[in-house]
Order: structure tokens, then C-alpha cells, then sequence
């Protein structure tokens, strides 16, 4: 859970038909590559990290595996709700297993189902939980408060508006550093929208329209329009009452 | 025939005893799908693929399964029907038959099948495909069952025979042209 919350920000939330994932991408230093923290499962799957990366990419291989082979067998997509606990309990055996260590990494999963779009959160305790929105990761609560005040309307925002919201929620752990594409990762899926990355074009050029926007409406709009959409109390000391299981 | 779950329907010609054994697998399967308890369920198109696997798996194995099977559902308002083989062929089509129903009743289908049927004219249809098969199939006895699947559900009718004529000149004395 430490290392879920020292890692970089990620953001997930969702509507009735798309799930929008976000993250900060911070590169040690100028000369060195940013970490890859979104993951495609599979058409409909996808998957944000924030910790060790490495554990990340472990079960994102896995995740992959299981959903190939779903696939294989049934013709048909693995349902993510069906993935998610299958993920949970892999995590859960490392906590009670002595000569294992728990995966360190918390896992924001968007997904499409029969059911329509979810987002889950798996962290490394083997708990899960779905949410309308989420952040995880360092300075997440900022993106969090933003996200509470606004998730309301997501579910029936549209594509690109849940897009321009999960941006702004990103721009909210930066804590005043210039929201670029070149720092960000957003990738989205949806119904007739197989998961994929964004490209760092296209993300700039929204961000330059709502940044405009937001230079017209003033300084004092900004807080309102940061209303984060994603659940809080993941992690520890949230400052809601009971909106989702503490995870401790 | 049995049906499957919500939304399917499994017939099978053959060893009636590796049909047995089939519906065992698929009834682990359906168990282990209910138990999810979250609102997904396996269609007709996902038990028409494990069904497969399995026959072709079989079949790899020199161990096959000795049937041909036809699976039929109705999952969400998509139709289908599909049919898989002791070797493990498979396929979707608007009309499928086993053993000797692919050469005595799909041209019949095929000339008569369309999009619109109304389920009293595709039994007519079926029970016309019936009676040829009952005619020249020597292994065949005048006993069938319709059933039919719906979206909300499936229903299975009780047996019943088809009325026949066996005073064609032809067959009083077959062996007259010979």
C-alpha cells in the first residue's frame, strides 16, 4: 500500500459507455525514457499502475494470459469483473503466504462487459473495489477532491468530455507545474472503441482547448471545475465518511 | 436434447452415452458460471466454442467424443445456431443437421429456409425434413421433439409421431426396378 502511494498518479473514471485512464509520467531525468504505466489487456481491457512498476508488468502479463485464453476457449471477451477477482486473489496469496512478498502495486482496471463500462481498483492487500472514478498514486488526493465534486455527471458525460475531465484531474496532482502531454499518459475505451493510447498530438491539442477556456473563466473557476470524479478512501485518512471500504 | 444454461439448447446424434458425458462438462461449466453471481452469462456462442475445443481436443487425442452435436440460443436477441463434429469441425449457419439430415434435409432447408419464418411454419418445415429422413433412414423411428428457444427461455415438447404413408406403389414392390 506504501508503495501504491509513493509511485506517480493515476486516474481512472467512467461513464455508461467509456472509461477514460490517466496518468503522470515522470521521467528520472532528462535523458531518461518515461516508465510505461498504461497497459492494454486486451480490445476491451486495459489497465493503469502506480508502484513498482515491475510488479505491474508481471500481472500484466498475466491479466493478458488469462484473457487469450478466455478468448480461445469461449469466442467471446472475459468479462472484467470475472478478471478483477481473479487478480484479487492472486494478490491475496502472496499476503498469506510467509515466503512471499505482496505485489506492490495498486491497479486502476477499466474494462467493458455485457454489463457496460466498469472501473475497478486492486490494490495489493487483494481487496478490489469498483468506482465511478479513482486516483492512486502520490498527490492523488487533489485529483481525488476533484474528482468527488464532479462524478455525479459522469455517467452520462460524453467521450471527450469525460477526457477534458480526467486531464484536469491529472493537472491537479502537478500542484502548479504546466499540464503537457509530454508528462501525461490518457487512454480510453468504450462501446465501438477498443482500448487504446491516445497519442501525445492528440492529448496536447486538448489540453490547449480547455486551457484556453480555463484562462477565460479565471482563476477563481478553476477549483470548481476541479471537482475530482474519482471515489476517495482508498487510501488511508480520507477526509470522507464511509464513501468506500477503507483499505487497510 | 437438453438445454444448456439460460440461453442455449444442445442436440446431439451419436453415442448417447459420450452425450451423457458431455452434458456433465457442460453442466461444471454452467456451475462455475452461475457462481460468478455477477450478472455475465455464458451464451450460446461461448458454449458452441468450449464444445468445440472439446471435441477437437478429443478428437487430437484419437479419444473422440462420438457425436455430432447442433447448439441453438438466443442470448440478448442474437440468434444462433451452430454445430460442432466428432472431429471438431464447426460452424454457424441458419440450418444445421447431423449424420444423414445433411444430405436429406439441409436441401430442403436450403431451398425453403428464409429469414421470416414463424415458429409454426419452421416446425412444418422441420417435421417435413423429418418425414424424408424417417422414409430413407433405415435407422430412423417415427418419434420426435420440437424445441424451442426463445429469449425467455427454452421449452422442450413432448414426443411425438408423424403420420406416414407407406402405400406408394414404390414401396410395395422395392425391388421391382432393380
Amino acid at each position: 500500500m506504501e508503495a501504491v502511494k509513493q509511485g506517480s498518479a493515476a486516474i481512472g473514471l467512467r461513464s455508461k459507455t467509456h472509461v477514460v485512464l490517466g496518468c503522470v509520467n515522470k521521467a528520472n531525468s532528462e535523458l531518461s525514457s518515461h516508465q510505461k504505466k498504461i497497459f492494454k489487456v486486451d480490445d476491451h481491457i486495459g489497465v493503469a499502475i502506480a508502484g513498482l512498476t515491475a510488479d505491474g508488468r508481471v500481472l500484466s502479463r498475466y491479466m493478458r494470459n488469462e484473457c487469450i485464453n478466455y478468448n480461445f476457449t469461449y469466442e467471446s471477451p472475459l468479462p472484467v469483473g470475472r478478471l478483477v477477482v481473479q487478480l484479487a486473489d492472486k494478490a491475496q496469496v502472496c499476503t498469506q503466504r510467509s515466503w512471499k512478498r505482496p505485489y506492490g502495486v495498486g491497479l486502476l482496471v477499466a474494462g467493458l462487459d455485457e454489463s457496460g463500462a466498469h472501473l475497478y481498483y486492486n490494490c495489493p492487500s487483494g481487496n478490489y473495489f469498483e468506482y465511478q472514478a479513482f486516483a492512486i498514486g502520490s498527490r492523488s488526493q487533489a485529483a481525488k477532491t476533484y474528482l468527488e465534486r464532479r462524478f455525479e455527471n459522469f455517467a452520462d458525460s460524453s467521450r471527450d468530455d469525460l477526457v477534458k475531465d480526467a486531464l484536469m484531474a491529472i493537472r491537479e496532482t502537478l500542484q502548479g507545474e504546466t499540464l503537457k502531454s509530454s508528462i501525461c499518459t490518457v487512454a480510453v475505451v468504450g462501446v465501438g472503441e477498443p482500448f487504446h493510447i491516445l497519442d501525445q498530438e492528440t492529448v496536447q491539442q486538448i489540453i490547449n482547448a480547455f486551457e484556453i477556456v480555463g484562462e477565460q473563466e479565471g482563476p477563481a473557476a478553476e477549483p470548481d471545475a476541479a471537482a475530482g470524479q474519482e471515489a476517495a478512501a482508498e487510501q488511508g485518512g480520507s477526509t470522507d465518511e464511509g464513501v468506500a471500504p477503507m483499505d487497510i | 436434447m437438453k438445454p444448456i444454461g439460460k440461453h442455449s439448447l444442445l442436440g446431439a446424434s451419436g453415442e448417447i452415452s459420450d452425450f451423457q458425458e458431455i452434458l456433465r462438462y457442460l453442466d461444471e461449466l454452467i456451475l462455475y458460471d452461475n457462481m460468478w453471481d455477477d450478472g455475465n452469462s455464458l451464451g450460446p456462442k461461448e458454449v458452441h466454442n468450449y464444445l468445440t475445443r472439446v471435441m477437437y481436443n478429443r478428437r487430437n487425442k484419437f479419444n473422440p467424443l462420438w457425436n455430432s452435436l447442433v447448439l441453438g440460443g438466443v442470448k440478448k436477441g442474437q440468434k444462433y445456431l451452430g454445430t460442432v463434429s466428432m472431429i471438431g469441425v464447426n460452424f454457424e449457419d441458419n440450418h444445421v443437421a447431423t449424420g444423414f439430415g445433411n444430405h436429406l434435409a439441409r436441401p430442403i432447408l436450403r431451398q425453403e429456409w428464409h429469414e421470416n419464418l414463424s415458429f409454426e411454419d419452421g416446425v412444418r418445415l422441420l417435421e417435413k425434413c423429418m418425414r424424408v429422413l424417417l422414409y430413407r433412414d433405415r435407422s430412423a423411428v417415427n418419434k420426435l421433439q420440437i424445441a424451442k428457444i426463445t429469449e425467455v427461455g427454452v421449452t422442450i415438447s413432448q414426443p411425438y409421431s408423424l403420420k406416414t404413408y407407406w402405400e406408394f406403389s414404390a414401396f410395395e414392390n422395392p425391388a421391382q426396378g432393380a
